[in-house]
């Protein structure tokens, strides 16, 4: 069993990869801010938005169908969002009948439904260019010196790393648990069990994980230690700014800037 | 420190887990300089918890010296960076994300400035013969490179003296034959905790043998493998 949830990285050699991570999370943040701060209907801010995203991806040679099917990850989100069509007051567009309830989707409702969804497909297109486009190190070391309190880099650094592990150990209990439920001589419940059992065994699954994750957490200080860590974590900085990083960074800063002043004309 | 100080002095250890089992009933042990020594004995005869005490994760005090310096708290920076711990799991000792942070945390967290920690990373990959994969993932590793890359992580520290517990368990033949060659090349002062008896008998001229917390045999190999009441005796075999 393998987990690649983390690992996103397309490896290219375009400009917008070998841009620093510094730069490319900071744009990463405005731009998702900025998008946020888009009024309902902006349409040519979300043209022009969008414009930006399809130059981005275009630069860093990630194909538009392969970002589409990433970006489908917001749908399950979006789901929370689509009561705004008939809570919000406005002129009704038509009537339906759902057993005992009326439903009446109003314009207004659907505005904001709408914008809504482009916002957020928006800003997720942009978050998964940045994972495809970065090596997750490098972004952990990027958060590391943008300040990002070190309690937690450290944390999402141990999770990156060990996150696998557990996958692995998880994988294995999982097997070991097969391999001794087999059906009964009847031949009858091919999974093992009743429900209540395989819940049974799943308590103890979880509590053996967490068990192996607390005495690995001693192994792994007690590694740290050894080699002479004393409560502050150091890392070194394998980034640095380029004239390059800064102007490519200071053209992202604009152009979300001309977005917004485009949403407010 | 002379040239006649050792540069590992064990000198009657005792320790109990908290739970009140005494893993060690005083063991006494001397290391020269440049001596490649291996230490075998049943599972729980405390070698691991010998190995804790040699760069005070177990504090073993004055009972400790490494090149005459005990191990008590104030010295412990220092020991630490004389002493290469090698865990038993890789995946425990690779706890970075990549490779290259990996092998630099010693340095690092020993103060030394970028460069010279950059230069240390290089030679250290290089030694065990891992140069291309400073920028690679530790997790995405096999398990024979992952322990080689273990071991460049305390070579990196420039040790006096590189302990192992257990190296070449779960190795398939070729990752065992590839630590076997690199641990003869090194050259390093080494204690090497093993099961492994033919690696014993090809790589360490010297042997100790541990039973229920105490040093029950330490001399020879090649004597030593040749008395098979002593072997039988603590669940060993000779190869
Ligand atoms: N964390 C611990 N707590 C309590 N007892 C332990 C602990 N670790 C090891 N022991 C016990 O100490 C003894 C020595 O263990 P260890 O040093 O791991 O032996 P070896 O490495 O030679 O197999 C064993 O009996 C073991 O059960
Ligand atoms: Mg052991």
């Amino acid at each position: 069993m393998h987990v690649n949830t983390f690992d996103r990285y397309e490896s290219r050699q375009s400009a917008i990869h070998q841009l620093d991570p510094r730069v490319k999370v900071v744009v990463t943040v405005l731009f998702i801010v900025a998008n946020a701060l888009l009024p309902d209907g902006a349409w040519l801010a979300f043209l022009a938005a969008w414009a930006l995203l399809l130059f981005v991806s275009g630069a860093a040679q990630i194909g538009l169908g392969w970002l589409l099917k990433r970006s489908l990850i917001v749908g399950p989100f979006l789901l929370a969002a689509v009561t705004v069509v008939f809570t919000l007051p406005g002129n009704g567009l038509a009537q339906w009948q759902l057993g005992p309830w009326t439903l009446v989707p109003t314009d207004a409702g659907l505005l904001r439904f709408v914008s809504i969804f482009i916002r957020s497909w928006l800003s997720v297109q942009m978050a998964i260019l940045l994972t495809a486009t970065t090596q997750f190190p490098d972004l952990i070391h990027a958060l590391h010196h943008l300040r990002v309190p070190n309690v937690l880099v450290s944390i999402i650094s141990f999770m990156y790393r060990y996150l696998f592990e557990l996958a692995n150990e998880a994988g294995r209990l999982l097997r070991a648990r097969e391999s001794r439920s087999a059906a009964g001589v009847n031949g009858r419940s091919s999974s093992g069990g009743s429900l209540f059992w395989r819940a049974k065994i799943a308590g103890h699954m979880v509590g053996q994980l967490l068990l192996r994750s607390f005495e690995r957490s001693d192994r792994v200080y007690n590694a740290m230690v050894a080699r002479g860590y004393n409560g502050r974590l150091l890392t070194m900085n394998p980034h640095h700014m380029k004239s390059s990083d800064w102007q490519l960074g200071g053209v992202g800063v604009v152009a979300i800037l001309l977005i917004q002043l485009v949403a407010r004309l | 420190m002379n040239e006649t100080t050792p540069t590992l002095l064990v000198n009657d250890l005792r320790f109990s887990y908290p739970d009140g089992h005494q893993a060690l009933n005083g063991v006494d042990v001397v290391i020269r300089r440049g001596e490649k020594v291996a230490l075998v004995g049943p599972n729980g005869a405390g070698k691991s918890t010998l190995i804790l005490h040699l760069n005070g994760i177990l504090n073993g005090g004055e009972q400790v010296q490494i090149a005459g310096m005990p191990t008590t708290r104030k010295n412990l920076p220092q020991i630490r960076a004389k002493v290469g711990l090698v865990f038993q799991n890789p995946d425990d000792q690779l706890f970075s994300p990549t490779v290259f942070e990996d092998v630099a945390f010693g340095p690092l967290h020993m103060g030394l400035p970028e460069d010279e920690v950059r230069r240390r990373v290089g030679y250290a990959l290089a030694q065990v013969g891992m140069g291309d994969f400073a920028g690679r993932l530790s997790h995405h590793l096999s398990i024979g490179q992952k322990k080689r890359i273990a071991i460049a992580t305390v070579l990196s520290m420039d040790p006096e003296i590189l302990v192992l517990d257990e190296p070449s368990a779960g190795l398939d033949p070729r990752a065992r034959r590839a630590l076997i060659n690199l641990l003869d090349e090194l050259p390093l002062t080494m204690l090497v905790s093993t099961h492994d008896m033919l690696m014993v008998r090809e790589l360490f001229p010297r042997m100790i043998i541990m039973d229920e917390g105490r040093v029950v045999a330490d001399g020879k190999t090649a004597v030593l493998l040749e008395d098979t009441t002593l072997l039988e005796s603590h669940g060993l075999e000779k190869p």
